[in-house]
């Protein structure tokens, strides 16, 4: 038998199978099921049409629903979409469910999923979120699907997937100290182009990863997609087990790559010589060194989303905003709650993330969701209604993303956002930090 | 699935990702309510900018203004078509519009999935860039069983990619279907 990367391990694993192949069609053992307002209430439906009105889905306890797309809005429909997932939950009796305007509400699922310890090792977990891929940063197979799949995974507990061939990139030696996670994952997408790996894993390894928090991790793993890749991974170390530990009591099991796994391809950077780059409008892959398109000028700085709201980008950013003031409007916006009461304990030299962004003059969002990081209902918090140019943490900035088509974003660090926040212009991190 | 497809031809360019086939503010309307159900038709394909709409001219609209059903039949896409988010919406306004196949250079991942699995439409792979040959409003025939396509408009005639593993589940009807015939759905 072959020996079998990470991913492929995990899928010949739930699929009862000694050994997988890349380009096998194979039927695997689902372990979470999550889903949001945006495709909860269409993946309903389905299900009841396929299994009947009286259906009940295959384990209450692998089904986990996060409003958290469009929430701080006047829109009726948005509402009501909240609304039929509450009936859902009800009649199912389901446990894992965050409701809005309750204690348990908490923000963008990706971020809510491992804050309440539903990313674990070894497991396989889909969402209806092309963003799931973000839990791989967990030493999970994770990945986004659309209604049909969820609802036939809401009656039988299983999925058909296509082994995919994994490619893999190395990050030599640990990041300097002005990049981030951010600009490693843009720095792969421009390289391979946005259906780089359309199909295909992304394996993060070396030691410029495995230096990395949970939430870098995260950040890797967040834009693969943005590649076309169907998986993102980071193979479980310490930091991956203590993390998920902390959050659960659930078991799981650790898987590894076998030593002599077979790669797609392999591709080693060294950390120390990549620069602050960014996306420039309108795709993911249309990278820049932060230097190359220094001085333009922006109306708006944007901060938040499963990509970029998570602690610590804002930490990140606070490091740059205390103690100076924003140009122009900056929004920011937490991902989850979790994160939010962060920004009042969490601290830079002496003063919390909220005191030293209130000062510079930032726009602090009400409540934590995805907002404007994909547009929205018209009255979304920092939705680019007009012909907006944007610096923004998010992941996608395709013609009308955050809203308006005719607006411009440019995607960066959290570090390049802060940077360019306080100056008005695109700007060099590096101005800030040694 | 049908043996013949026939239809006029709308063209786009590469990587039209899911918020240009349905812009994230229409998503909340209901697919399970027959008359919402419409609005994904009338807002099919409209977050393309204006002059990458139906090339080579731009400027056409997928869906007419205040209309549900496209005039269209078959969609011409360059590489990584349905790129972006996974939202099934942009599966399904396209055949709330009335669209029976899409034939694109490479698809993005789910989108192609959602589109197999739910039995939408037919998702060809072109085996050329077949968006540059190939104008907006060109009468075309797709054969299914043999996989070519030809533009009645100028007789030139293109061979597309077989559809492999996936024919099943289209012949099937869409992934239940499937499921059920493979003995994973107890009936
Ligand atoms: S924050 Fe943005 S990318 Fe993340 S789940 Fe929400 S809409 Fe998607």
């Amino acid at each position: 038998m072959g020996a079998m990367t990470l991913t492929e391990k995990i899928l010949a694993r739930h699929a009862g199978r000694a050994h997988v192949g890349p380009g096998e069609n194979i039927w695997v053992n689902v372990d979470v099921l999550m889903t949001h307002d945006v495709c909860g209430p269409g993946t309903i439906s389905i299900f009841k049409k396929q299994f009947g009105e009286r259906a009940k889905v295959w384990d209450r306890e692998k089904v986990v629903v996060i409003p958290d797309h469009y929430i701080f809005t006047q829109d009726t429909h948005a509402h009501r979409n909240v609304d039929i997932l509450r009936e859902f939950v009800r009649e199912q009796e389901l446990p894992y469910f965050y409701d809005v305007g309750t204690e348990r509400y908490k923000g963008v699922c990706h971020i809510a999923l491992p804050e309440e310890g539903h990313t674990r090792p070894g497991e396989v977990l889909f969402g209806t979120d092309s963003h799931t891929c973000t839990a791989g940063a967990f030493g999970e197979f994770a990945t986004g699907i659309g209604n049909t799949d969820a609802a036939l995974i809401m009656g039988i507990g299983k999925l058909w997937v296509k082994v995919p061939p994994t490619m893999k990139f190395v990050f030599e030696g640990s990041l300097p100290p002005y990049l981030m996670a951010k600009d490693l994952i843009l720095w792969i997408i421009g390289d391979i182009g946005v259906d780089g790996a359309t199909y295909k894993a992304i394996e993060f390894a070396g030691d410029g990863v495995y230096s990395l928090s949970m939430e870098e991790r995260m950040t890797l793993c967040n834009m693969v997609i943005e590649a076309g890749g169907k998986n993102g991974v980071v193979a479980p170390d310490q930091v991956t087990e203590e993390f998920v530990r902390s959050k659960t009591r659930r078991p799981f099991e650790p898987v590894h790559n076998d030593p002599d796994a077979k790669y797609d391809s392999v591709k080693v950077y060294r950390s120390q010589d990549l620069e602050p780059v960014v996306a420039k409008p309108h795709s993911p892959d249309n990278r820049a060194l932060v230097r190359e398109v220094a001085g333009t000028a922006l109306d708006r700085a944007y901060i938040g989303s499963c990509t970029g709201g998570k602690l610590t980008d804002f930490r990140a950013s606070a490091r740059i905003l205390k103690g100076r003031q924003v140009k122009i409007d900056t929004f920011i916006v937490p991902a989850t709650t979790e994160v939010m009461k962060g920004l009042s304990t969490e601290t830079v030299d002496g003063e919390n993330l909220l005191s030293i962004f209130q000062k510079a003059g930032a726009r602090i969002s009400e409540g934590a969701s995805c907002a404007a990081c994909l547009g929205g209902p018209a009255d979304t918090f920092g939705r680019l209604n007009r012909s907006e140019v944007c610096i923004s943490t998010t992941s996608r900035n395709f013609p009308g993303r955050m809203g308006s088509r005719t607006a411009q974003v440019y995607l960066a660090s959290p570090y390049t956002v802060a940077a360019s926040a306080v100056t008005g212009r695109i700007t060099d991190p590096r101005e800030f930090i040694g | 699935m049908k043996d013949f497809i026939r239809g006029m031809a709308y063209v786009v360019g590469d990587n039209i990702d899911t918020d240009q086939i349905i812009p994230a503010r229409h998503l909340v309307y209901s697919l399970s309510d027959p008359e919402e159900r419409k609005l994904y038709g009338r807002y099919a394909m409209s977050g393309i900018p204006d002059g990458l709409s139906g090339l080579p001219k731009g400027n056409i609209r997928l869906v007419e203004e205040g209309k549900e059903q496209s005039s269209y039949k078959i969609i011409l896409g360059g590489k990584n078509f349905g790129c972006g988010s996974s939202r099934e919406h942009a599966a399904v306004c396209l055949q709330i519009a009335g669209i029976e196949a899409v034939v694109a250079e490479s698809y993005a991942r789910i989108f192609y999935r959602n589109v197999v699995d739910g039995g939408f439409f037919v998702p060809f792979e072109a085996t050329m860039s077949l968006n540059t040959e190939i104008a907006t409003g060109d009468e075309l025939e797709i054969n299914v069983n043999l996989g070519t396509l030809k533009n009645l408009t100028n007789r030139k005639q293109y061979g597309l990619k077989p559809l492999g593993d996936i024919i099943e589940i289209l012949r099937a009807g869409d992934v239940f279907e499937y499921a059920r015939k493979k003995g994973l759905i107890k009936r």
